[in-house]
């Protein structure tokens, strides 16, 4: 049979959901003998590549670079998992909201600073107005809320979605 | 002697007294409604809009807590639609305010995001609103923060019908409403204030807690309003 095509994309997050799925624990070669890893911060790809099954995002999506990538993730995956309410309700990224960018900056980088003050320009994504969650700018097929979400409902989802189903999560997972 | 009359309750026949309300038979009679801005002990305020229910002849929903039943009323309690509205309200609570369940003293004990849990909601269709909102934490033993605060005014009805000292109102309308201590003065400078946290143990999020306490940590005694209400039957 042949294997499916995962994918596992890290945005404005912790890397506890990359790391609650690590948590599955030796449930993962489970996994890898139906999947092969194609692309995330666990493994090696440059470049996001095309033809993905299962797109799995971490976080929400706070900069112009992690808008660009969630949209590439989305025309390439067929389903597009939003894992932990970063992904899902943009969370703690979404603190800075109620203060304009400007101000988050100029405090940091200028105020905060001791030396080299200035808010960096040179190499670095813009951040956008709001972190704001996924399913504000493209189609997310599932939620799977959680801060983290556990590994336990990790676990289902990923051997649903490799059964070909849809899981239903309502009232198995919540927020936080 | 209050009047016996009896309703239709999901098509069961159910007997009632007069005055009571839709939710109150219901819940006498095994049916579940979801609620947040109900408390057992309090009076009614119909604020959260969640024990939406259809009642046979009318055409708009009523909210269960502040509907008196009269004989003949044939209520519904689940539907398709009532299940669609209920989750659009809780959606909407939501997206009003900054809820960060991850960083809540209230995570894993709050109604709010327990009731999400209940009705299956996995994310919101709407998009947040990210209010900038004060956090009152003049008063020496409570905080009021409002990012967490649904507006459901269970504090303002404890503080006036059982501990009688009403320091609690609801101020300004819509989405500029806001929960306000002695007529808007911080909760520290209150004269009305007894510090009694009646309020805070009324309160089912993380928007009236006790200092002191990191994530998870808060946990509120939900039916010490209930228990005080009927030692005030017993000894009026």
């Amino acid at each position: 049979m042949k294997k499916a095509r995962l994918a596992t994309m890290w945005l404005d997050g912790c890397s506890g959901c990359h790391m609650s799925v690590l948590d599955i624990d030796e449930a993962i070669l489970v996994v890898a003998q139906r999947a092969d890893i194609v692309y995330g911060p666990l493994v090696d790809a440059q470049e996001f590549p095309h033809d993905v099954d299962v797109a799995i995002v971490e976080g929400a999506v706070s900069s112009q670079d992690d808008l660009e990538k969630i949209k590439r993730v989305r025309e390439r995956s067929r389903i597009l998992v939003a894992l932990g309410d970063c992904a899902i309700t943009s969370n703690v990224p979404s603190m800075r909201n109620r203060l304009p960018v400007k101000t988050i900056l100029e405090r940091l980088y200028i105020e905060g600073a001791d030396v080299q003050k200035g808010v960096p320009t040179d190499g670095v994504p813009a951040l956008l107005k709001h972190a704001i969650p996924l399913q504000d700018v493209v189609k997310v097929d599932l939620h799977v809320p959680g801060c983290p979400p556990s590994a336990s409902s990790i676990l289902f989802v990923l051997t649903e979605l490799l059964d070909g189903r849809i899981p239903d999560l309502r009232t198995k997972v919540h927020f936080g | 002697m209050s009047q016996e009359v009896s309703v239709r309750i999901d098509g069961e026949l159910c007997a009632a007294t007069e005055g009571q309300t839709i939710f109150e038979v219901a819940r006498a009679n095994g049916r579940y409604i979801p609620a947040l801005c109900h408390m057992e002990g309090l009076s009614s305020a119909g604020t959260c809009r969640l024990c939406l229910v259809e009642v046979a002849g009318i055409g708009r929903l009523l909210p269960a807590c502040t509907t008196p039943v009269h004989t003949g009323m044939s209520v519904t309690t689940d539907s398709e639609n009532l299940a669609h509205h209920r989750l659009m309200a809780l959606e909407l609570l939501f997206v009003e305010r900054n809820h960060i369940c991850a960083v809540c003293v209230s995570n894993g004990h709050c109604e709010l995001q327990a009731l999400a849990q209940t009705l299956g909601l996995t994310h919101v269709r709407f998009p947040y609103n990210y209010p900038r909102l004060p956090v009152d934490t003049s008063h020496p033993r409570f905080v009021l923060d409002q990012n967490r605060c649904i507006l459901c005014s269970r504090c303002v009805r404890v503080c006036d019908e059982i501990e009688g000292a009403h320091v609690w109102d609801i101020a300004a309308r819509g989405i500029n409403s806001l929960l306000v201590s002695d007529l808007d003065r911080p909760w520290g400078e209150s004269e009305n204030c007894t510090s009694c946290g009646k309020c805070v143990q009324a309160c089912p999020t993380g928007a009236l807690v006790e200092k002191g306490h990191a994530v998870e940590e808060m946990t509120k005694r939900n039916t010490v309003v209930a228990q005080l209400a009927a030692k005030r039957e017993t000894h009026p």
